[in-house]
């Protein structure tokens, strides 16, 4: 059986030869013009097929033998051509030839056969005794298809261009199709059926893969026969799933016997062949039950190949080639088939080559490149088994191959067999590519670097960097082998950089080992000092290995130093990791000339102990204007936790994995350390702005591809002990940017120092500050004050002595023992020296021990205050009466109301030149009151003296009469009331100037030895000058008063003082007609609406001065309300012509001016035109201010409290309401 | 795991991944934190452990292709499950992807014939599963190796069942 692809399916034709030759060309056009739809069993999708056929001519040994059910060269359909019209003819001749060709049909079992009757108007008209034409054809379907009428058509005129002809051929043709179809749906079904029986029987002992694959096989011919590829492939993938599932199940133990010749050994391992539609010589084989399991494989995978590329999957087939590649090995190591060495590399190389040389065969160049991720696949394979090949070949090695290894290749090479004549006059096969490679070094390396590098370029191009690197990997390997470590070290340099930067421990390790021996033949002795010390710290390698690499850093440490170099700087994260640092004092603030202690914790990273010969760091600082951080004001709060925030002085460092190997711990990137910043006002610190600061931006942000060049610290190393360093005012140091341990040549360098570690050195000026011991100092007792002084940066010498100037108010007393208290920084207690006090008549000197600098000296001294005489102030609150007026005090605190002295001490310091001004607050602790009680011309003095401090005082001679009252306690915050009465003497001043004076001491110091101080209380007392008496009257020939019904108000004036000389001066008078009068001026003012003034209610009245002088004023009142009322308010008021000193309005709370006004114009009789000037000043003053000043103006002002004496005062009246008050109208005016 | 999606979510540059051998019952997982960085790995027995680890690193360039083939909008949709990533001669390497971009990555000899794309399927799952009992655990930071002992012992068993 021979199949060609291309093929078609037969249809046989008998008869009329030539006239079928004549028609043959358009049939073969015509038929697969138009689409049929194929309707196929097992529930297949119907599809539209064009059909195709391969007309032959029939004959009888064509026929397929019985039992031979080969579906290629099957016949599927018989067609008898004939153009007989002739009865005659047909009669004699064709009919017996038909039967004939029946009867063959039916002895072979064909049943799909037709009978094509071809009529044409040429041979009618010829023939003249013709039959009509239908008779013909009746005959025949008369004669042959008895039942099937269908199988006999008619073409007319089939070669003239005319419509009847054009209708037929369509009728013919769909006919054709038609049957055709039957045909192949009958017969593939039946051959499918056949194949399945044949399937199911794989399982019993004779069955054979082979004979199987040919049968299933030529179903996918017969599908690809008809352009059906997409199921012939599925035939193909049929098998491969099968075969497939064998070998597992081979594998699996279930073997069986047909697959014995599959694990033969491999003979040959040519690659596959991709070139021909068919590989016949395979299929040969694979039919004779000789191929071997690549046979098969690269069989299979060439007619899947071919398919897929019919269908323009070409993609598809560079992924099954890969995974068949990959199988295949799998495979033949699952069937433990014995292969030479290095063969089935031979064979995946060629195979790969073989596949991409078919790909780009039917691709354009834009499409490859578009699809290199399908593609690139194959090339690395075909690298890495290339590069095997060479690494077996010897061709790799330094020296060149050995005759082993030529010996190797020679056999490898016979195995590829002969080159196929289809590659034979191409340049490029994968055959002479393979053979060239292996033939010599320099090919070889040529083949392997050209394929890599296509390879690497095409992972760059499709963005998989890490494969790309993988292979500059192996590269690199192959350069190393090769002893050109230049090359090498750029991609170990890239791969090491990416699995660094992702953190592949493993990969780092390996690489990093490759990368020492590139540096080492390098001769970079820097470079692969540092790898090796990585390395040396690196977890993932044997103690062996580490300890090598720790040697050589050794050795090269303790070489002597050659004049030239210098010492070798190198990273400490991978020799030692800084865990902790420990600042001792713990706040890490220290004060100029202080000892501050740092404590280092490292971790060494090497496998043995380190003898590190010094240890150095190297100190950043920056000056801080603001002083310490802690004074600095919280601007900028961080919630984030400062390292010297810990409280013990503790700096952690964070630590890398250290599961992933020291060496990580150095790649890791950082974490971001955020921390929100709050800018506030510095005046009312309300929130100005607020922010997410990046801590460590500098760490996040550079550059991760240059390495940072290492500074060795140079300046400023430090000794290995404490730390000492003398230094100016405000530093913060940032310790260590840099820190050092160094081995001999080598340094090992930690560049920066995360987080950023700092300690603070402060100066500070000497200070002294004079603090109460108590809360508040009190005036007139003796106290104590502490005096502190912080030395700061000076040191008090032997001699020193602090100068107070003294003040008479508050002298210092000097006790006898007297001692000062030294205190180091810390606060600790340093001694206690004796101070001793000098006092001169202005100065007093304080002579201070000795001490050191930034030490704080303390000491307690006495003082005294003396109370001033009181009131300071002349407006002190009096009682009067009654009658309260409050004047506010700027002096007194506004919560305990007691009244303080600023005492201001000036002191000279042996630190400064200038003198320091210390005030001290001191408080009275009283307040005096005093009040006067009338009674008529009877006067009682009340003083009331209160405690308005916290402490509690013996108060002792309240002096203001002869009586001695018994000493009172007066108790924090309570009074003691003292009562005197008065009486006058004859002439005596009608104002008399009073003291008060006691002595006091507090209560606290309870013997009596407690020296008593004096308290003095100064006032003043008036004489009583008038009386005033008011008298309510009902109207006449009523006896109690009615709401609504006037009633008449007498108020009487009298006088009751005689006048004095020095009177005179005070009050104003006139002389009238030899008789001083003096000018009053009254007012009825009802505050609380009780009454309504009816009429005048006020007036101006001239009383004469002498004793008993009286005035008696008549008004009208109208009481509002019935009850006891009140009696309305009179008020006096000295009034004080204009000839008097210029004006001053009278007292502010005299509120009769404007209320008045209209009363005083009605209601002054002879001293109306005072008035009505006074109205004018009054209007004016509205107006203009400068007018009022001119002109001159009567003014009021009161009397002194105590010189009017109202009787009437607290006096009510019955009201009796009016009978019928519900429609009392009143009016007021 | 609704917790844990949420968590992570917001940071697309969080990325894990994950890789298991099954025939010689290795285990790799890897997770990233600025990129692939590994979070666990694990492999059974060790002699060719270095291979694994270049294979599952080199299996990352396969996973970032097929994450980024997948569209932005479709990513909510997308299946977890990235399939075979490539074959090698010796292994298979199958990927996974959560939506928070934490990756697994399963390698499996490629003469291990018995486990089929579902049964790695579900061991994905399992492994999800597992990782997201360590994601919710209090004391885990998110982006630190994993060292729970449950997630270990999850490995483990997959491995042994596996293998």
């Amino acid at each position: 059986v021979s199949w060609r692809a291309g093929s078609l399916p037969p249809v046989m034709c008998a008869g009329d030869q030539s006239l079928f030759t004549s028609l043959y060309t358009s049939l073969a056009q015509q038929l697969p013009k138009e689409p049929m739809e194929w309707r196929r069993s097992y529930g297949r999708a119907p599809k539209m097929i064009h059909l195709e056929a391969n007309f032959v001519q029939f004959k009888e040994e064509l026929l397929p033998k019985d039992g031979n059910r080969a579906l290629l060269t099957f016949p599927f359909l018989h067609i008898y051509w004939t153009d007989c019209c002739d009865t005659e003819m047909y009669k004699a001749s064709v009919k017996d030839d038909m039967l004939r060709w029946q009867s063959t049909l039916r002895l072979d079992g064909s049943v799909d056969w037709l009978i094509v009757v071809v009529e044409s108007e040429a041979k009618k008209k010829n023939k003249t005794n013709i039959l009509p034409r239908t008779s013909i054809v009746d005959k025949i379907r008369n004669d042959f298809c008895n039942k099937q009428s269908d199988r006999c058509v008619v073409l007319s005129d089939p070669l003239k261009e005319s419509s009847r002809s054009q209708d037929s051929w369509s009728s013919f043709l769909t006919k054709l199709r038609t049957l055709l179809l039957m045909s192949f749906t009958k017969n593939l079904g039946r051959f499918e059926d056949d194949m399945r029986t044949l399937r199911e029987k794989r399982t019993e002992p004779g069955w054979s893969f082979c004979d199987y694959f040919m049968v299933q096989e030529e179903l996918a011919f017969v599908f690809e026969m008809l352009q059906q590829f997409e199921d012939a492939l599925v035939q193909y993938d049929e098998l491969d799933a099968l075969f497939t599932q064998y070998v597992l199940n081979f594998g699996a133990g279930d073997g069986a016997n047909w697959l014995g010749s599959f694990c033969a050994p491999v003979k040959r391992w040519s690659g596959l062949l991709l070139r021909r539609p068919i590989d016949m010589e395979k299929r040969e084989l694979i039919q004779r039950g000789e191929a071997s399991l690549l046979d098969l494989r690269s069989y299979l995978f060439s007619r899947q190949c071919t398919l897929l590329i019919f269908l323009q999957r070409p993609w598809e087939v560079t992924q099954r080639a890969l995974e068949l590649l990959h199988n295949c090995v799998q495979e033949l190591r699952l069937l433990e088939v014995s292969v030479v060495q290095g063969a089935l590399d031979c064979w995946v190389f060629l195979s790969c080559l073989e596949v991409l040389h078919r790909i780009e065969g039917c691709c354009d160049r834009a499409q490859l490149e578009a699809n290199c991720s399908h593609t690139v696949g194959l090339w690395t394979y075909a690298t890495e088994k290339l590069k095997s090949l060479g690494y077996l070949c010897g061709l790799v090695a330094e020296k060149g191959p050995t005759s082993e290894d030529l010996n190797r290749t020679v056999d490898l090479l016979a195995g590829l067999g002969e080159e196929r004549p289809e590659t034979v006059n191409s340049l490029q096969s994968p055959y002479k590519k393979l053979n060239e490679a292996l033939s010599s070094v320099e090919a070889f390396e040529k083949h392997y670097l050209e394929l890599s590098h296509a390879a690497m370029e095409m992972y760059r191009a499709i963005g998989r960097m890490r494969s790309s690197r993988l292979i500059g990997k192996s590269l690199a390997e192959f350069y190393m082998k090769k002893g050109d470590p230049e090359r090498a070290e750029c991609f170990l340099d890239d791969s090491l950089r990416s699995y660094v930067a992702e953190g592949w421990s493993l990969q780092v390790t390996h690489t990093r080992k490759q990368m020492a021996e590139c540096q080492k033949l390098l001769q970079q002795t820097e470079d692969y000092l540092q790898t090796s010390a990585l390395l040396a710290g690196d977890a993932n390698l044997t103690e062996e290995e580490r300890k090598h690499f720790y040697q050589v850093i050794l050795t090269f440490a303790s070489q002597p130093p050659a004049p030239s170099d210098q010492t070798v700087a190198l990273s400490m994260a991978a020799f030692a990791q800084l865990r902790q640092m420990q600042f001792s004092p713990p706040g890490a603030v220290v004060h100029v000339g202080a000892a501050l202690q740092l404590e280092l914790r490292v971790r060494c990273l090497m496998p043995v102990a380190v003898q590190v010969e010094q240890l150095a760091a190297t100190l950043h600082f920056s000056l801080e204007q603001g002083g310490a951080r802690g004074r600095a004001g919280g601007t900028q709060r961080r919630t984030g936790q400062e390292p010297q925030g810990q409280g013990d002085g503790v700096v952690l460092f964070p630590q890398g994995s250290s599961l992933a190997g020291a060496g990580m711990g150095a790649s890791l990137p950082p974490a971001l350390e955020l921390y929100e910043m709050q800018d506030r006002s510095p005046s009312d610190s309300s929130l100005n702005s607020t922010g997410v600061v990046c801590k460590n931006m500098h760490l996040l942000l550079r550059r991760h591809d240059s390495s940072a060049s290492l500074d060795t610290p140079t300046a400023g190393a430090l000794p290995r002990s404490s730390v000492t360093l003398s230094l100016l005012v405000g530093l913060s140091f940032s310790l260590p940017p840099l820190s050092t341990l160094s081995v001999g040549r080598v340094q090992f360098v930690q560049s920066h120092i995360y987080p950023v570690v700092q300690y603070e050195v402060y100066s500070q000026e000497p200070q002294l500050t004079i603090e109460p011991l108590s809360d508040n100092l009190l005036a007139g007792i003796p106290q104590k004050v502490k005096f502190t002084i912080a030395t700061g940066h000076y040191n008090v010498k032997k001699g020193d002595a602090l100068q107070l100037s003294n003040t008479d108010s508050m002298p210092i007393l000097h006790s006898s023992c007297c001692s000062a208290t030294i205190l180091s920084s810390t606060g600790e207690r340093v001694g206690e020296r004796a101070l001793s006090v000098q006092s001169s008549e202005k100065v007093t000197s304080i002579s201070l021990p000795p001490t050191p600098p930034y030490h704080t000296l303390e000491f307690q001294l006495e003082v005294l205050c003396h109370i001033p005489p009181t009131p300071f102030k002349p407006d002190i609150e009096r009682l009067t009466n009654g009658e309260v007026r409050h004047r506010p005090k700027s002096h007194s605190q506004a919560d305990s109301g007691m009244i303080h002295i600023d005492q201001k001490v000036s002191i000279d310091c042996p630190w400064s030149i200038y003198s320091t001004l210390i005030s001290l607050t001191f408080y009275v602790p009283f307040k005096a009151k005093h009040s006067i009680l009338s009674a008529g011309k009877r006067k009682y003095i009340q003083v009331c003296l209160q405690n308005v401090s916290d402490t509690n005082f013996q108060l002792a001679d309240p002096v203001l009469t002869e009586r001695q009252p018994t000493i009172p306690t007066v108790c924090s915050q309570q009074s003691v009331f003292c009562l005197w009465e008065m009486r006058w003497a004859k002439h005596l001043p009608l104002c008399l100037q009073c003291a008060f004076s006691a002595s006091f001491a507090p209560v606290s110091a309870s013997d009596a030895h407690t020296a008593f101080k004096p308290y003095r209380y100064e006032f003043q007392l008036d004489r009583t000058l008038y009386s005033l008496k008011a008298e309510i009257l009902p109207s006449s020939g009523d006896q109690h008063c009615r709401t609504g019904a006037l009633c008449g108000l007498e108020v009487s004036i009298t006088r009751q003082a005689e006048p004095s000389e020095t009177e005179g001066e005070e009050e104003e008078s006139t002389e009238i007609e030899g008789l001083r009068t003096t000018k009053l001026m009254y007012e009825v003012v009802d505050n609380s609406s009780n009454w309504a003034v009816c009429g005048k209610s006020s007036g101006v009245v001239s009383m004469p001065v002498a004793a008993s002088a009286t005035h008696r004023v008549q008004m009208e009142v109208m009481p509002l309300f019935a009850g006891h009322l009140p009696f309305p308010n009179i008020k006096v008021f000295k009034y004080l012509p204009h000839s008097a000193v210029p004006a001053i309005q009278p007292d502010t709370d005299s509120c009769l001016e404007n209320d008045t006004m209209s009363l005083l114009d009605k209601g002054l009789d002879d001293q109306g035109d005072t008035a009505s000037i006074r109205s004018r000043g009054s209007i004016h003053s509205v107006g203009s201010g400068e007018q009022q000043r001119g002109l001159p103006m009567p003014r009021l002002e009161p009397f002194s409290p105590g010189q009017v004496f109202y009787w009437s005062q607290g006096r009510q009246v019955l009201v009796l309401p009016v009978t019928d008050d519900h429609v009392m109208e009143v009016n007021v005016t | 795991m609704h917790q844990v999606r949420l968590q992570i979510k917001g940071s697309d540059e969080a990325r894990y991944s994950y890789s298991i051998d099954v025939q010689i019952s290795a285990v790799l997982q890897y997770w990233s934190k600025p990129k692939n960085y590994p979070l666990f790995i694990r492999s059974v027995p060790v002699q060719n452990e270095l291979k694994f680890h270049y294979t599952v690193h080199t299996s990352l360039d396969v996973v970032e292709e097929k994450i980024s083939a997948v569209g932005k909008a479709m990513a909510d949709q997308r299946e977890l499950y990235l399939g075979l990533l490539y074959p090698t001669e010796d292994y298979k390497v199958y990927g996974y992807v959560t939506n928070s971009k934490v990756k697994f990555v399963i390698v499996v000899d490629s003469s291990n014939t018995s486990l089929r794309d579902n049964e790695i399927r579900s061991m994905f799952r399992k492994l999800h599963n597992s990782f997201t009992d360590v994601m919710c655990n209090p004391f885990y930071n998110p982006g630190d190796t994993i060292q729970s002992k449950a997630f270990d012992s999850i490995v483990s068993a997959m491995m042994v069942q596996a293998s």
